[in-house]
């Protein structure tokens, strides 16, 4: 295969048929966790599940890459190949393995401080170079493991034991930037809307490219602003008029959040070039092929 | 000294200097000589004083050294930085415009011989006649390098003549080369060139690194064999990105190098001990460079022992190859990747500048049939869970690959159970820590002993690990003309250290002396530390220069 990229459909089917009819949530197993009660993790992980059946997917076939972070444990909670690597760095892992086999669905699944934050160099470069990769960014607009310090996404004023003042940033918005750097498929949703999430999951699987699904969940432990009656108030469905290949709208649309939050497929590009590089799995391998000749005196 | 010539190229960056020297080295080493290329450069594009100084010799030469016998230099800074160090009979080739005012000066009309960018042939046929080569030869490398366009053929012909002929009948004081063997062809790389080939050799197949001096040529290199051999190189956003790739790379299945210097490399801290953790192969080139910080980023130094065998919290197995020559470049890189995989750990290649620009004369490798490296092994028909993490006595994990079967394959960061899930199973994490610290047993069983060459029964024994080899070596062969017996002891291999290969040696030399290119003589801490044996005199050199067979001897002697 040859360098260069080509062009992505809306959708493209990923597996054999035949797992459509084989593959049920129940593949993909049910386990016990780390997590509060409560905790938006767990209609998140169910979604997640729903959406790889639909997608017709084996656990083989399908390769998780998370970070650090109660979000990032959640893949040992299914059965699928997983690469938990370092905080922040999913995403740089997610590539070299998407790389190194083509046939994986990689999907990274982390939280919103290891995308983000630690991990916010390799979230534009993502952007950038727009490899086949399905990020789920779980995102409570907190750091949970380590017992709430603000995140990227906290808003600003956010009172923390470690920003008593009031946390002083204006909160990261991954969409708005994401839809600035034209990703083909940006989406967000929300844990309260459980069918609805895991249809956008299996959309973005579906997507060639990378696809973002921003997630808002609750942390019931940490962020007592955020909570799911916060969000039921304000998370909305698209209305089925909004055409999401209207960058300009999109635009609009990525910041509206406050009394009204958006959810669901906010840009998606009818065609944006996968980055696809010399192949691992291309060519002769043999040393001969190497330029002796240029070499050689 | 050597039957050798030492022949320094001077001029500002961007003057066309590294063209000329690689085509007069290229000349050198068809026409039968060994060369020993440094190459000593500021890090800007344009201005600036940089050096390409070839030593050539009709047999091996392994070294660079001081003494200047032919300096040709385009610009006025080339002469009065180097004229004090012309052997006794050097001499200087010098653009007349420059107006050097010196004894040993040759001022050539180089305007009048070409014009433009061509100045820089005529340099090149001035030094070729100087030095007695066979013409037929400069000019014959010279088409090939820039045969494509018919304007500049003629051009560089017609520059190339004229300074010939200038050359003949002008300059009385020639330094014609002795004769060389009639050889079989041979190829010239650099230290880079050769890890480059035997990464490729080894069958790499996924590169990633950040641009960073001296490193960057490798993934160039590689980037240009890339498709035909089915090698991915990756440019990614940052070092911390690359190591992560090739992590990402080489658990799917991709034999994975990663390229960086000292700064780099400090940033691929985490993640060298997250390949320890997650037992994922994969090979670190750090070339070094004097630091601490950004330091001299085009110079070399050795001072980065102690980082690479400490990088990563945590405790893991590591090995750490440090090449003496060109062709150890080769032999150890395709050694890295076997290691690499069999211990499914990090493996270090430790250069450095001076031997990753360096360009010698090698005999072709014999390349054919060797074997490449195999990542994975068969799934096993058994129905259950893969225990990716399975204790063995070896330590070593049966491994498969995400995808390759219906056998699920879990890696993590976290301490794991046998499966690869997170546990914090205290009992367990005794298990995994010792299942891992076993891998270390396999690689000390095939550590490359340090080589001994010189007198068997040394009065004076010379150290030294990595690129300092030719200098010491040379070095040695000086010092015995004191009517010493000298051996010199090297390291291409600083990590594991298995003391029963060479402590013997060790007591039996009356001195022992150690030779390295820092300030804090890191091996001869190291060896300290594992053996308790203290070496009674070290020669250190931080300057941001190469060891030379004149400054070992110089330490050497006291």
């Amino acid at each position: 295969m040859g360098p260069g990229g080509r062009t992505a459909t809306a959708e493209t089917p990923r597996t054999a048929e035949a797992n459509r009819a084989v593959v049920s949530i129940e593949d993909y197993g049910t386990y016990e966790t780390a997590w509060c009660p409560g905790c938006g993790n767990f209609p998140l992980l169910k979604a997640v599940k729903e959406a790889l059946a639909a997608s017709g997917l084996a656990p083989h076939q399908v390769l998780f890459v998370s970070g650090i972070g109660q979000a990032a444990k959640a893949p040992h909670y299914l059965n699928a190949n997983l690469f938990n690597g370092l905080h922040g760095r999913a995403v740089p892992a997610a590539t070299g393995a998407k790389l190194a086999n083509r046939e994986l669905t990689v999907i990274v699944e982390s939280g919103d401080g290891c995308n983000y934050g630690e991990g916010g160099n390799h979230f534009l470069a993502a952007l950038r170079r727009n490899i086949d990769l399905t990020m789920l960014v779980h995102d409570n607009r907190i750091y949970g493991l380590t017992k709430g310090q603000p995140s990227p996404t906290t808003d600003r004023g956010f009172v923390a034991k470690t920003q008593p003042a009031g946390t002083a940033s204006d909160s990261f918005n991954p969409l708005a930037v994401a839809i600035a750097m034209h990703c083909g498929f940006v989406a967000r949703g929300y844990v309260g809307m459980a069918a609805h999430l895991a249809d956008l999951i299996r959309q973005g699987i579906a997507h060639r490219g990378l696809a973002l699904i921003d997630i808002l969940q609750p942390c019931v432990t940490f962020n007592k602003v955020n909570t799911h009656a916060w969000y039921r108030e304000r998370c909305y469905e698209l209305p089925d008029d909004y055409d999401p290949t209207d960058w300009h709208a999109a635009m609009d649309k990525s910041l509206e959040w406050g009394e009204r939050i958006p959810v669901g497929v906010l840009y998606r590009a009818e065609s944006a070039a996968e980055y696809v590089p010399a192949a691992v799995e291309g060519g002769g391998s043999s040393p001969e092929l190497i330029g002796y000749a240029a070499l050689t005196c | 000294m050597r039957n050798a010539l030492n022949i320094v190229l001077g001029g500002e960056a961007g003057q066309g200097l590294v063209t000329v020297g690689h085509l007069l080295a290229k000349s050198l080493v068809r026409g039968g000589y060994s060369i020993c290329v440094t190459q000593s450069y500021q890090s800007r594009i344009r201005g600036g004083h940089n050096t390409f100084a070839i030593r050539v010799s009709p047999d091996d030469v392994q070294a660079p050294c001081e003494a200047i016998d032919v300096l040709a230099g385009l610009d006025a800074p080339t002469v009065t930085l180097h004229e004090s160090e012309l052997s006794p009979d050097g001499m200087v080739i010098v653009d007349e415009a420059v107006k050097a005012d010196c004894a040993k000066c040759v001022p050539v009309p180089f305007r009048e011989l070409a014009t433009g960018i061509y100045v820089n042939t005529a340099a090149l046929g001035v030094v070729a006649q100087v030095l007695g080569l066979d013409l037929a030869v400069v000019r014959q490398v010279m088409l090939e390098a820039f045969g494509k366009k018919v304007e500049t053929v003629a051009e560089n012909e017609k520059a190339l003549e004229a300074a010939t002929k200038w050359a003949a009948e002008n300059v009385a004081a020639t330094r014609p080369l002795p004769p060389a063997p009639a050889r079989s062809a041979r190829l010239m790389m650099t230290g880079n060139d050769a890890l480059a080939f035997g990464a490729a050799s080894a069958g790499l197949r996924f590169c990633a690194f950040y641009p960073m001096t001296p490193s960057t040529s490798i993934p160039t290199t590689l980037a240009g064999w890339g498709e035909s051999l089915g090698i991915v190189v990756e440019q990614a956003e940052d070092e911390i990105a690359a190591i992560n790739m090739a992590l990402g790379a080489s658990y799917a299945g991709a034999p994975s190098l990663v390229t960086t210097s000292g700064g780099g490399f400090a940033l691929m801290v985490e993640g060298v001990s997250l390949a320890g953790m997650t037992e994922t192969p994969v090979v670190i080139v750090v070339g070094q460079r004097p630091g601490p910080a950004t330091g001299l980023p085009t110079r070399t130094e050795q001072a980065d022992l102690e980082f690479v065998l400490h990088a990563g919290h945590g405790e893991f197995p590591r090995a750490i190859f440090a090449p003496g020559s060109v062709e150890e470049c080769f032999h150890l890189s395709r050694r890295a990747f076997e290691l690499a995989e069999r211990c499914q750990s990090p493996v270090f290649l430790l250069t450095d500048q001076f031997l990753a620009d360096s360009y010698r004369a090698v005999e072709p490798f014999a390349i054919e049939g060797l074997p490449q490296v195999r990542p994975w092994e068969e799934a096993p028909a058994v129905k259950g869970p893969y225990r990716r993490y399975a204790i063995t006595s070896d330590g070593v994990s049966p491994r498969l690959l995400p995808g390759g079967s219906e056998h699920l394959v879990v890696v993590d960061s976290d301490e794991h159970d046998e499966v690869g899930h997170i546990t914090e199973d205290l009992t367990l994490r005794k298990a995994m820590v010792e299942k891992r610290l076993r891998k270390l047993e396999g690689m000390r069983g095939e550590v490359v002993p340090p080589e001994h060459t010189g007198d068997g029964d040394p009065e004076l024994l010379l150290v030294c690990w990595g690129s300092t080899k030719g200098s010491v070596v040379e070095a040695a062969e000086m010092l015995r003309a004191d009517a010493r017996r000298v051996g010199v002891l090297h390291f291409s291999q600083v990590w594991p250290l298995v003391p029963e290969q060479f402590m013997g040696l060790l007591h039996k030399a009356r001195e022992v002396v150690s030779v390295e290119g820092n300030a804090f003589g890191q091996f001869a801490r190291l060896l300290r530390r594992e053996t308790g044996f203290e070496v009674h005199r070290q020669v250190l050199r931080y300057d941001g220069l190469p060891h030379t067979p004149e400054s070992v001897v110089r330490g050497s002697r006291g």
